[in-house]
């Protein structure tokens, strides 16, 4: 089928198999690699996209369910060469170690932070209960979040 | 993985997803946010020919308050049941289940509808609706009935729904004020409930269901009745697995259930006061 998805800001129109998943639209199609694909059985959260803004997990939605919607992937975060105050977190704070979560873990700290703009530590674990790390322990991933609540988000 | 071919059909209305099932009968399946229907779909253990996709169908997402009885409509998402304003105010107990459903990302996406339509018992959103007395509303070509949570599920992942019916409505009698309790036992975060028990007090009347305990989500009858002969939380308690028939699996034994619902029904009656 033919769809029309608007991803990091610019319009798409793709012709897919009906039974195509939002993830293989974005990575095959679109060559948008940075979602990764981890337990293919929505356990992970590595494939969290947002869709119109809200975290989703993107083995588990069908692209053809959001033609004409909005989807923001870790592409889409920075600015030209500014981060995403999200990323600059785990950055400096240090959220990571192999990388494959991180992805979807930043997705899911975005959509996190739209709708609770000042967590507590124990929110922050609870809002990416959906996210596996098997690395970190989650331990700077849970100060990443918090040291990007701190910042003032970048007002464009 | 990917799922088995299909032909796609977007219904972004109740009159739309009617008329495509009236269409495709029994080969087409319901995609409400899929987030039970899909898994299962890559696992190739549901293979429809058709999918016909409501999970835009605005007309059938709401909360209303209809004059002392909440009205859901089925496509309304766990995220907006768990924050909405009317919801928190005359149905806590749901509320607060559907916010322990899965994941935020689970929550953005999966459907109350598509809970009680699914009928895994140990799902949190029938648990509390069957505790806090809800029916659900049911339309096709027959017509439109009203059934009570009570007799909706009939066995594991089955329901009164005919293949050309949809669930359009879920009606929750007012409990504001009222107090109740929830609580949920789990291996992992995201999980299903190994057990769960909901507790909903309405006047002088305690309410208790349980979550995976048998093939349905269940009242705890024995619970109820101990209650109402004026038994404490403990001694109430203590009957909540009788006459049920849990499964063992991977997560518990049997006997493992029952011990928990006897010990998360006293919390639960405990956070509800009696
Ligand atoms: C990782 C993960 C964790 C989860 N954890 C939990 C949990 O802790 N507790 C819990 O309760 N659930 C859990 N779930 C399941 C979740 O609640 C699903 O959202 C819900 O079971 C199905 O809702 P849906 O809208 O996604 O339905 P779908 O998956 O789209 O549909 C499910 C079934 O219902 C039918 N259906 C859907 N809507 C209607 C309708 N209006 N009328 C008739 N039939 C309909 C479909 O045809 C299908 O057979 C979890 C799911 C995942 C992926
Ligand atoms: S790959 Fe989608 S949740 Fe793991
Ligand atoms: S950093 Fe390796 S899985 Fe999270």
């Amino acid at each position: 089928m033919n769809l029309t998805v608007t991803v990091n800001g610019t319009a798409h129109t793709v012709d897919v198999e009906d039974r195509t998943l939002l993830v293989h639209l974005l990575r095959d199609h679109l060559d948008l690699t940075a979602t990764n694909i981890g337990c293919d059985t929505t356990s992970c959260g590595a494939c969290t996209v947002l869709l119109d803004g809200e975290s989703v997990k993107s083995c588990t939605v069908l692209a053809a369910s959001v033609d004409g919607q909005s989807v923001t992937t870790l592409e889409g975060l920075a600015e030209g060469e500014r981060w995403h105050r999200v990323q600059e977190g785990f950055r400096s704070k240090h959220g990571l170690q192999c990388g494959f979560c991180t992805p979807g873990m930043v997705m899911a700290a975005v959509s996190l932070l739209d709708e609770n703009p000042s967590p507590t530590a124990d929110q922050v674990r609870q809002g990416l209960e959906g996210n596996l790390c098997r690395c970190t322990g989650y331990h700077n991933i849970v100060a990443a979040v918090l040291d990007a609540a701190a910042a003032k988000p970048v007002t464009s | 993985m990917i799922p088995a071919p299909f032909d796609y059909v977007r219904a972004d209305s109740y009159d739309a997803a009617a008329a495509a099932l009236g269409e495709h009968g029994d080969e087409a399946k319901l995609l409400a946010g899929g987030q039970s229907l899909l898994p299962l779909m890559k696992l190739r253990l549901a293979t429809p020919a058709v999918v016909v996709d409501v999970s835009r169908a605005r007309d059938l997402a709401y909360v209303r308050d209809d004059g002392g009885v909440l009205a859901i409509g089925a496509l309304t998402r766990h995220c907006d049941v768990a924050r909405s304003a009317d919801v928190t105010a005359h149905a806590p107990l749901l509320a607060h289940a559907a916010g322990s459903v899965g994941d935020p990302q689970v929550r953005h996406r999966g459907t109350v509808g598509g809970s009680v339509a699914h009928a895994d018992p140990s799902a949190d959103i029938p648990t509390a609706l069957l505790a806090l007395g809800a029916s659900y509303v049911v339309r096709g070509p027959g017509g439109t009935r009203e059934v009570s949570a009570a007799d909706f599920s009939t066995g594991f992942l089955e329901t009164v729904l005919a293949p050309d019916e949809l669930l359009v409505e879920i009606r929750v009698p007012s409990a504001r004020g009222e107090a109740w309790g929830y609580e949920k036992f789990t291996r992992r975060a995201i999980d299903w409930a190994t057990v769960a028990v909901a507790v909903q007090k309405r006047g002088g009347e305690t309410s208790v269901a349980l979550a995976n305990m048998g093939s349905t989500v269940l009242r705890a009858a024995a619970t109820e009745a101990a209650l109402a002969s004026g038994a404490g939380a403990a001694d109430a308690a203590a009957h909540a697995d009788e006459g049920t028939e849990p499964a063992a699996d991977v997560t518990a034994s049997a006997e493992f259930r029952r011990h928990l619902a006897r010990v998360l029904t006293k919390r639960a009656l405990v956070a509800a006061g009696r």
